[in-house]
């Protein structure tokens, strides 16, 4: 049932969709370009996706300490990519990162310096050389958020709006015409006519129970691009960070924490033997902490299903070899955190397992950020195909920036020649965000719990033919359960009604992620198949996923730009 | 026996009276108040408004409270297993439950209207 009820009208060239790195940079562009533009966000402007939570690397081939250029992140990044990657979006990633991390240096971004005043630029693992530039330990994307923000107040072509929930794009003949959402604060809906679209929300890690993100990253951008049209590439892939905290509990700060340790250290990972094991798995550490994550991720993970994990379900990372005094030098106030949660890593090992951290799939768009929607747009994490099957460390903050720019010019020059500006209104635009609906029985928030527990066991690192199905299952049966309307009435901040649209959205793109993980039937980065355990040169392709009414289907597309591979 | 806390939580409407909810959660070592409160939305009352985003990490700032009288992270205040009284930050204005309106006031809705990006116009 829908009630009369008043609705906010909005209107602009370009609505940006996420104010992240990727989504503040798009906005940005766009004003830049003279467009009008709207930057919504379900929370807080700049504080509340990825971005502020992002510890320390950035990758780029500035070449500021060490000889580099864009040609060796390139070769770098399509091997971690294991043969997916995208050439064109990995190229523009590689070629124009570094006028990105010079703009941001002259916005003043604090990156580290040298004592000779250069730029500072740290080895991470998978990269030949120092590449990846920071702000202090930890402090990477606060200071990145914090520049942009302060760089998107100064813009007068940029409106911000926080608290502002989209749950759909509108496309009138095909073509993005703008969004409808809600507003949080007072439950009202919102409809938003725009020129162009630009989707700048994020990756899915909420899909999973234990997660490095935040509340906000359910795959929105993922199930927008889908029903309003668009295709999605590469979803079975949903990158692991190995060394993700697991025990004790921690509070306060970021799970995925201890990989500087672990660089700046030499933190050792052991088994429940205490016996250091990444090198059993056809890897060779030596010392230098470089395997690529899916690498560390399979070897920890095999340790435990061979009944040598930690007592949480890990393995042991330890720093006990390690004097107090290097301790506190390296990590200073760090250190005091710690001890505050209990932990004195001179006296004990804490405990690391897998967590879910990035998504290489996502919205397939070309190298201008175009969706085959047209007037719909996308950028950052919300993308995918650059990273392949595998992202290097580093590599998805320069991407927020470089598509994000990108997007918001895109977006800018369409809209200026756009003439969809008195498209009309989709009939029913507005229904579910305007609906009022007994409070049925079922509790969403629990119903999300219950699927992030499906994600982790069936569709995690490690992944079977019957799990997968067991996994599509119990998505099915969670569908029925969600109900069609959003619970009771619009008001404000209710959020029974947010769990109900962030589910409608979580199990749409829980199922993207479990089909196309189905159909490929071989391992390859982070999407590892226990019954099909080699690489199979069959499946150098994308999966991609389309709508069709209600119902996912599945595709397949050649892998573009080969060649490339040879240019370093 | 199971140690519990026991969260007594301020609910409510902007403007209405202040009623209270009391739930009883499972108390293990080192959980933050939010872990409580997210345990009470999933499985005993997802009517219950509180407001975060980064969860654990302490950046999104969302997720400011009032524990037993001061003005705390839910995220990073400890839950301890005895009675815990979360209010609404007092001098922000109130929306629901534990949510208030900390988005900046160039930054909300209203502005946006107000500065002629829109309209409100009366629904079907
Ligand atoms: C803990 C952590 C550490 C990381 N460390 C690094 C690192 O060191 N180096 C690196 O390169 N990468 C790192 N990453 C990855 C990197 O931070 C992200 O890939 C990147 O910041 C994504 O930027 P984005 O702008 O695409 O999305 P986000 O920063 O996630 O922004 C998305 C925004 O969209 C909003 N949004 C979502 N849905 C909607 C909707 N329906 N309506 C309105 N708004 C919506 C969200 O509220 C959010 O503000 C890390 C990630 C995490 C979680
Ligand atoms: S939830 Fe982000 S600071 Fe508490």
């Amino acid at each position: 049932m829908t009630v009369a009820m008043d609705v906010v009208q909005l209107e602009t060239d370009v609505l940006v969709i996420g104010s992240g790195a990727a989504g503040m940079m798009a906005a940005l562009e766009a004003g830049k370009e003279g467009a009008g533009v709207i930057l919504a966000d379900r929370s807080l402007i700049g504080r509340s996706g990825a971005t502020i939570m992002a510890q320390m690397t950035v990758a780029v081939a500035l070449g500021s300490q060490t000889p580099d250029s864009w040609e060796h992140h390139l070769a770098d990044t399509l091997a971690a990519g294991r043969e997916l990657c995208d050439a064109s979006l990995s190229q523009l990633v590689c070629e124009e990162g570094p006028r990105d991390i010079l703009q941001l240096d002259e916005w003043k971004v604090g990156w580290a310096r040298n004592d000779d005043g250069s730029i500072r630029q740290a080895l991470a693992p998978g990269h030949d050389r120092p590449r990846c530039v920071y702000v202090d330990f930890l402090s990477t994307g606060p200071a990145v958020a914090k520049t942009l923000r302060g760089r998107v107040l100064r813009q007068k072509e940029v409106a911000r709006i926080g608290d502002l929930y989209i749950t759909d794009v509108l496309v009138t003949d095909g073509v993005a015409t703008g969004a409808a959402g809600f507003s949080l604060a007072d439950g009202r809906p919102v409809m938003v006519k725009a020129k162009a679209v630009v989707i700048a929300t994020g990756g899915l890690t909420r899909l999973y129970q234990r997660n490095s993100a935040s509340a906000n990253m359910g795959g929105d951008g993922y199930a927008l691009a889908l029903r309003a049209g668009a295709e999605l590439t590469d979803m079975e892939f949903v990158q692991f960070f190995p060394i993700g905290h697991l025990a004790p509990r921690l509070v306060g700060m970021d799970p995925i924490m201890w990989d500087p340790f672990r660089y700046k250290l030499g933190g050792r990972l052991l088994n429940a033997e205490m016996r250091e094991f990444v090198n059993d798995y056809g890897n060779e550490e030596a010392g230098t902490y470089n395997v690529t994550r899916d690498r560390a991720t399979f070897a920890i993970l095999s340790e435990v299903k061979a009944g040598r994990g930690s007592p949480a379900g890990g393995a042991y990372l330890s720093f006990q070899h390690i004097p107090a005094e290097t301790l506190r030098a390296s990590f200073g106030p760090v250190i005091d955190r710690l001890a505050a949660n209990g932990i004195d890593l001179t006296r004990m090992p804490i405990e690391v397992a897998p967590i879910a951290h990035y998504h290489m799939g996502g919205v397939k768009v070309d190298a201008r950020m175009r969706t085959s929607v047209p007037g719909l747009f996308s950028c950052g994490e919300a993308n995918g195909g650059s990273n392949g099957a595998n992202r290097l460390s580093g590599n998805a903050i320069t991407e927020a920036f470089v598509f994000g720019r990108t997007a918001g010019r895109t977006a800018a020059l369409h809209a200026r020649a756009a003439g969809n500006a008195d498209a009309p209104v989709p009939a029913g635009a507005l229904d579910l965000v305007s609906a009022v609906a007994p409070e049925h029985g079922e509790n969403h928030a629990g119903l999300i719990a219950e699927l992030q527990q499906v994600m982790s066991v069936d569709v995690g690192p490690f992944r079977t033919e019957d799990g997968l199905n067991k996994a599509l299952a119990a998505i099915a049966v969670l569908k029925t359960r969600v109900g069609a309307l959003p619970p009771g009435a619009p008001g404000p901040y209710n959020m029974a009604r947010l769990d109900w649209f962030d589910l409608r959205t979580m199990l749409l793109v829980a199922e993207a992620v479990t089909r196309s993980a189905l159909a490929r039937k071989e391992s390859r980065g982070a999407h590892q198949r226990d019954d099909f355990p080699a690489m199979d040169p069959a499946f150098v392709l994308h999966h991609t996923v389309k709508l069709a009414g209600d119902d996912i289907v599945l595709g397949r597309a050649p892998v573009e730009g080969h060649t490339l591979c040879e240019v370093a | 026996m199971r140690e519990t806390a026991t969260l007594i939580v301020r609910r409510g409407n902007a403007g209405e009276d202040a009623p209270t909810s009391s739930y009883e959660v499972p108390y293990t070592p080192g959980q933050s108040v939010l872990d409580g409160l997210r345990f009470v939305r999933a499985h005993l009352d997802a009517t219950l408004s509180i407001r975060h985003s980064c969860i654990s990490a302490n950046t999104c700032k969302e997720c400011m409270i009032i524990v037993d009288g001061k003005v705390d992270y839910a995220c990073t205040a400890r839950l301890e297993p005895r009675e815990m009284v979360l209010e609404p930050l007092g001098n922000k204005a109130h929306l629901r439950d534990l949510v208030t309106e900390i988005t900046p006031p160039d930054e909300r809705m209203e502005h946006a209207l107000k500065s002629g990006l829109g309209k409100v116009v009366a629904g079907a």
